[in-house]
C-alpha cells in the first residue's frame, strides 16, 4: 500500500491510495463541512459544501470525491470558499421550507448546525416555499418533503446498507423529490422493510419518527458505523 | 338469474386473460417487441433509457404497471426506474392528449396577435383539463407570410383567428 503525502491547509498529512481529500483531512483533524457525506456510505458530491481549492486546478473540487495525490496542495477554508459555502447554505434554506422554529429536528439538525457554524444570519435570496406534500402514511415514520435537502443519504443507506432501495429521486431540477417505489405513499410501499435507517441518517427534519416532540427527535447514526465495520471487518462491537 | 353465471364467467375470463398477458406476453405484438428489445440489450440495467424509449414508442406513454414490469425484467429497483422516467422530459407517464395545438410565437406571428391566440387557447383548454388538447408554443416555423400560424395536430393552419380556432376545436370535439 503506497501512502501519499499531501499538504492540506499548510499541514503535511498522509493518505492511503484509496482515500479522498475529505477523509485525509478529517483523519488529521481538519473538518471540511459536509451535508451529503456520511461515513459508511458511498459519496456522490451532491451538496458541494466540501468543495476545496487544489493548487494547479482552475476549478473547485468536491473533496469527498477527489482521491489524494502525491504532493497535492489543498486549501479547505479560504475566504472565497467560506463565502461559497455560506451561499450554498442560504440557497438550501431558500429552496424549500426550513423554518427551524417549527421543525421537529430543531436543535438536532445538520443544516442548522452548518448554518450556525458558517455564520449564516439571514437568507439573501427569496424563499421559494413550494407546496410539497407531507407523507405520514407509514406506521412509524413520516416524511416532510418541505424539509428535504435532497442529500440522498436515505437513498444510499436504503440501497447500500438495507438493500431495499425503496427511495430514489424523481424529477429534475427544482422539481426533484424523493419517491418511494413508483411514487406510492410510504405506508403502502412494497419494498420498504420499515428498518428506519433512512430516518436516522437524514440530516434535517425531512424524515422523522412519528410521535416525537422537538426535544425528543434525536437521530442516532452510530448504527451505520457498527453495521459497516461488522460487515467489512467482522467486528461486532458497538 | 340467467345473467348471473354469465357475468361470473366473464369476470373469471378477464382475470385469466390479464394473468396470461403477464406470464405469456406473446399474445400482444407490442409486448413481444418490448421483450425482444430487452433481450437484445441482454436485460442490462444500463439499457434502461433505451427500453423506456421503446416502451413509450409502443404504448404511447409509460404507466406504472409498465414501469414495474421493466424494473422487474431489468432487475432494477422500481424507484430507480421512476426516477429515470421522470428525469427526462421525453418520457410521459400519462396518456398523451388527443390533440396538439402549437402556437407560433415568432416575431411575425407575435405581431399578428399570436400571444392573444395562445392566451385564448390556454384559457379555453384549461377550463376543461381533460378536453384533450395540449396547448404549447413554438418559435418561428418559417412561414411568416401566413402569420399568425398554429400547428394543429401536425397540420399548419394559416391566418389563424379566434373564430377559426374555435371552429377547429369544435370539430375535434374538444371541450
Amino acid at each position: 500500500m503506497k501512502v501519499k503525502t499531501l499538504e492540506i491547509d499548510g499541514k503535511l498529512v498522509t493518505g492511503g491510495p484509496e482515500e479522498t481529500i475529505f477523509q485525509a483531512a478529517w483523519n488529521n483533524g481538519i473538518r471540511i463541512p459536509r451535508l451529503c457525506h456520511i461515513g459508511g456510505l458511498s459519496d456522490i458530491g451532491a451538496c458541494r459544501l466540501c468543495l476545496v481549492e487544489v493548487e494547479g486546478q482552475n476549478r473547485l473540487l468536491a473533496s469527498c470525491l477527489t482521491p489524494v495525490e502525491e504532493g497535492m496542495k489543498v486549501r479547505t477554508n479560504t475566504e472565497s470558499l467560506r463565502r461559497y459555502r455560506k451561499l450554498l447554505i442560504e440557497l438550501l434554506f431558500a429552496e424549500r421550507n426550513h423554518v427551524c422554529a417549527v421543525c421537529v429536528a430543531n436543535g438536532a439538525c445538520e443544516l442548522q448546525d452548518l448554518a450556525m457554524s458558517l455564520g449564516v444570519t439571514h437568507i439573501r435570496v427569496p424563499s421559494q416555499l413550494p407546496h410539497l406534500p407531507v407523507d405520514i402514511s407509514h406506521d412509524r415514520f413520516g416524511v416532510d418533503h418541505n424539509r428535504c435537502v435532497l442529500c440522498s443519504r436515505c437513498l444510499r443507506v436504503c440501497d447500500e446498507v438495507e438493500g431495499a432501495h425503496t427511495w430514489d429521486i424523481a424529477g429534475r431540477g427544482r422539481k426533484s423529490m424523493m419517491v418511494c417505489d413508483l411514487g406510492e405513499p410510504w405506508g403502502v410501499s412494497q419494498s420498504c422493510t420499515g428498518c428506519g435507517k433512512c430516518v436516522q441518517v437524514c440530516p434535517t427534519g425531512a424524515l422523522f419518527l412519528k410521535g416525537k416532540t422537538v426535544g425528543e427527535m434525536r437521530k442516532d447514526r452510530s448504527f451505520l458505523n457498527f453495521i459497516v465495520t461488522a460487515r467489512e471487518k467482522h467486528i461486532w462491537i458497538r | 338469474m340467467n345473467n348471473q353465471p354469465k357475468r361470473q364467467l366473464d369476470a373469471r375470463d378477464s382475470v385469466s386473460r390479464s394473468g396470461a398477458r403477464e406470464t405469456a406476453p406473446k399474445k400482444d405484438p407490442r409486448a413481444v417487441s418490448l421483450e425482444s428489445a430487452m433481450a437484445r440489450h441482454g436485460y442490462a440495467a444500463d439499457a434502461l433509457i433505451e427500453i423506456l424509449h421503446h416502451a413509450q414508442k409502443l404504448y404511447g406513454h409509460l404507466d406504472k404497471p409498465m414501469l414495474l414490469k421493466i424494473a422487474r425484467r431489468l432487475k432494477l429497483p422500481p424507484s430507480r426506474v421512476l426516477g429515470v422516467a421522470t428525469f427526462y422530459h421525453l418520457f410521459r407517464l400519462t396518456p398523451p392528449d388527443r390533440h396538439n395545438a402549437t402556437v407560433c410565437m415568432g416575431t411575425a406571428c407575435y405581431v399578428a396577435g399570436a400571444a392573444e391566440l395562445l392566451e385564448f387557447l390556454e384559457k379555453r383548454c384549461k377550463s376543461a383539463p381533460n378536453g384533450g388538447v395540449k396547448v404549447g408554443c413554438g418559435r418561428c416555423i418559417g412561414s411568416c407570410g401566413l402569420a399568425p400560424l398554429v400547428v394543429y395536430d401536425g397540420e399548419t393552419v394559416a391566418d389563424v383567428t379566434r373564430r377559426k380556432l374555435e371552429k377547429l376545436l369544435d370539430e375535434a370535439g374538444a371541450k
